[in-house]
């Protein structure tokens, strides 16, 4: 006979608040074969573990159902408390009343009423529980990182200091991302350069760091610990190893009509170019969609001016291919589209521009070296109004739900340093919330407001006119006073929302990592797994997770890499027993696993089988590789004959809870 | 008697069914309300009052009638609030309260020249079946 223990959680009101624990324990008690319940009001605590080791002494149990929250919380720690006492971890069901139960509804015996029906059905499934081994498999020890911005750069060095191998993979030319383009940051207004230049030449020149810039990542296979990574290193039309980066042909390219991604479009750059004169590495690229050469035949002046010879137009893209241990995703962000918001004249006046495009016109490296200039008449301007939260918060569709976190501090600090420039400017920043969480950040802001002389006004800005003379008037009301305001404005800044950049949707899909309907990445815990995705072997860093400022993002990054370095520790992972199983002798060899399998765990072979009637044959049976199925069961539903069982999940275990349901 | 505010707000949103609560006191309607320099309260300052439990104040206020229902407001509204449907609910709860009010068709000269002439024709629609 078998002897079951159920253990029934309060987790302090959270289920004992709208579920009657007593009364669990009591219908739970009338069940043949349990030999022992007990309610507790926190049966993970030490003392609620002890309660379950003492039962099991006492009353021989030898399995365990633990009704409390989802299995996904304490699942872990029961099965380890189980196997202290000597009884197999997968002897362990959790039956889910805090989720599935007390939490959504609010009605006590309605509530009650469905515990006891899914103890019931923990029950009747525990009972047809076998004791599962995990197996073992090896761990590559070299991690990847997606995205080489600052997120990805610290989170890289970090690994590397630890003494792993990584890689950074940048679809850019260039490694630095966002941070290079920012001219000073906050809070302390220090040179955006000046403190990420270093890290990129530190990146650079680590033994354990290998930079593939200018790549993408082509496919990804595989499982936490043994990830195969497929990376395309995209032709650059220049031999990195013989370029000097003297930058003559940046400089002598005719074609000069393509906007430079890296100045906003504020300037144009040459075909061939490099992104900024600190990139690293400080190898050109071919735009051959820009480049006379690769458009008409004709030109080839990088080519016979290139004193190292090392331009090649027939260079193709390359394949590599990697193994890896941990992959980390730092995407990083854009600022959305203006497409949608008409009204503040975006597109139609040069001079509605937004932060992004301020920071290169403050930043000494940018197309104006620095001097503040009205972008259609090359003038300083007299006043200036920065517009807070353009798309962010906006929940009618056209802009982002969320607030964009970074802009109320940028603000403050564009106004800040143009006033400091620029003393006769008169800048205003309209706002809804200034919103400035963080260790010295709210000083900074009312700093911009107490001893730069910023005008801080409450109030949306409406729209901005721009008339037939260009001259641009701001439509705004000052919440504070009621008065509605027409300005005239030399220059207007919009605050743009940001969002994951267009790469994280593709890379979630080859990656299996979840993203929210914003595309941010989703982490495996919101508060205690921040920087894991739900995936396991796969780590979040930066801007791709979520809004966040340059000190956050480097301490996200700092703690993504120490995940990652947990895990390359180890030798060997255990691997989850509860994998599928192919049951030979009803298998008919139809082979629709194999194409279900979203991890090309199942394979055709021919091989010697009893059928039911005991007849011996050989014939083509599915047969699952353990170190690669992940449990899934898109097998077991797709196998036509029911031969395919998920162990830890059966057939039989599965229609044990639903008949006990129903 | 005095007014039941509880019940005169349910009232007006019933009225204006749009989720006045979504708005975050922006004041964008305000920005953009091409009428707002005539209005003694801006639309977000309705907005607010409607939120903050004061809605017995906008039965007296002229802003309604300076409306164009031009929807503007709702337009760019980042929250998806509708300020001129709240505009109208007022216009119709002001001429509710004034009692019996079939509007003759023989007085229409009388009314002043700067009403909305959108206004005028939803007020015949309404009160002339």
């Amino acid at each position: 006979m078998q002897k079951i223990g159920v253990f029934v959680c309060w987790c302090g009101s959270n289920i004992a608040g709208t579920v009657d624990v007593a009364q669990v324990v009591e219908a739970v008690r009338q069940i043949p074969d349990v030999a022992y319940a007990i309610d507790y009001k926190y049966m993970c605590s030490e003392q609620g573990q002890e309660l379950i080791r003492k039962a099991v002494a006492d009353y021989k149990l030898d399995r365990i159902v633990v009704c409390s929250c989802s299995p996904r919380m304490h699942e872990a720690t029961f099965r380890k408390c189980a196997e202290g006492v000597g009884i197999n971890p997968y002897m362990v069901e959790i039956a889910n009343i805090r989720e599935q139960c007390s939490w959504v509804l609010k009605d006590k015996a309605e509530a009650t009423a469905k515990a006891i029906k899914l103890a019931k059905a923990a029950i009747a499934k525990v009972r047809f529980n076998g004791a599962l081994k995990p197996g073992e498999s090896q761990v590559v020890k070299r991690a990847l990182v997606i995205g080489g911005g600052i997120a990805g750069i610290q989170t890289a060095l970090d690994i590397a200091e630890a003494g792993y191998k990584v890689d950074i993979v940048e679809k850019e030319p260039t490694i630095g991302g966002r941070m290079a383009q920012l001219d000073k940051i906050f809070p302390t207004l220090d040179c955006s350069a000046c403190i990420l230049t270093p890290k990129m030449v530190d990146a650079a020149n680590h033994e354990n760091i290998t930079l593939y810039t200018y790549s993408e990542v082509e496919s990804v296979s595989g499982f936490v610990g043994n990830f195969d990574v497929t990376i395309r290193k995209k032709a650059r039309s220049v031999k990195a190893d013989m370029c000097s980066g003297c930058g003559i042909c940046t400089e002598k390219c005719p074609s000069r009509k393509t906007p430079s991604e890296f100045d906003m479009g504020l300037k144009n750059r040459g075909a061939i170019y490099i992104p900024f004169a600190q990139a690293i590495p400080k190898v050109p690229v071919i735009d051959r969609e820009a480049c006379i050469k690769f458009k008409t035949g004709k030109c080839g002046i990088c080519s016979k001016l290139c004193p190292a010879g090392a331009i090649d137009y027939t260079q193709t893209d390359e394949l590599i291919t990697e193994k890896y241990g941990a992959i980390v995703l730092a995407t990083g962000f854009k600022t959305i589209s203006l497409d949608k918001f008409g009204e503040y004249g975006y597109g139609a006046s040069k001079d509605v521009i937004t932060s992004l495009e301020l920071e290169r016109l403050t930043n000494a490296a940018g197309p104006t070296e620095g001097h503040l200039v009205c972008p259609s008449t090359g003038k300083e301007p007299k006043k200036v109004i920065i517009v807070s939260c353009v798309g962010s918060r906006d929940v009618s569709g056209r802009g982002k739900s969320y607030c964009s976190k970074i802009c109320c501090m940028y603000n403050a600090k564009h106004a800040m340093y143009i006033r400091e420039k620029y003393p006769d400017v008169d800048v205003t920043v309209f706002y809804i919330d200034v919103r400035t969480p963080g260790k010295g950040f709210d000083e900074f802001q009312r700093r911009a407001v107490e001893e730069y002389g910023v005008h801080y006004v409450r109030g949306q800005v409406g729209k901005v006119v721009v008339d037939g003379d260009g001259r641009l008037t701001v439509f705004v009301s000052d919440l504070n006073s009621g008065r509605k305001l027409m300005l005239n404005p030399d220059l207007v800044v919009l605050a743009t929302a940001v969002q994951p950049s267009p790469d994280a949707r593709k890379l979630a899909t080859m990656l299996t990592a979840s993203i929210d309907n914003d595309d941010f990445y989703v982490e495996a815990h919101p508060k205690l797994r921040p920087v894991e995705s739900p995936t396991a072997g796969i780590f979040l860093s930066g801007m791709c997770q979520g809004p966040k400022d340059i000190p956050e993002t480097v301490s996200q990054a700092g703690a993504a890499a120490v995940k990652v370095v947990g895990l390359l520790a180890k030798d060997k992972l255990l691997t989850n027993p509860c994998t599928a199983q192919c049951d030979t002798s009803i298998c008919s060899g139809c082979l629709a696993c194999t194409h279900v399998c979203p991890y090309g765990a199942i394979t055709g072979e021919s091989k010697p089988v009893i059928t039911k009637l005991g007849v011996r044959e050989t014939r083509t049976v599915a047969v699952v590789n353990n170190a690669l199925c992940q449990g899934c069961g898109a097998c077991t539903v797709a196998c036509p004959c029911g031969a395919m069982d998920l162990q830890g999940f059966t057939n039989q275990q599965i229609l044990a809870e639903v008949d006990a349901l129903c | 008697m005095a007014v039941d505010e509880k019940q005169l707000t349910e009232d007006i949103l019933r009225l204006a069914a749009t989720d006045v609560r979504r708005c975050m006191q922006c004041g964008r309607c305000s920005a953009n309300c091409p009428e707002g320099f005539k209005m003694d309260l801006l639309p977000h300052r309705v907005m607010w009052d409607l939120n903050s439990g004061h809605a017995s104040e906008l039965l007296e206020a002229d802003a309604p009638w300076q409306c164009l229902s031009c929807m503007a407001c709702e337009e760019r509204c980042p929250r998806g609030v509708s300020p001129a449907r709240v505009m109208e609910a007022l216009r119709l709860l002001q001429i509710r309260q004034q009692g019996n009010n079939k509007l003759p068709a023989e007085s229409v000269e009388h009314y002043p020249s700067d009403m909305p002439q959108q206004l005028l024709v939803a007020a015949f629609r309404k009160y002339n079946k």
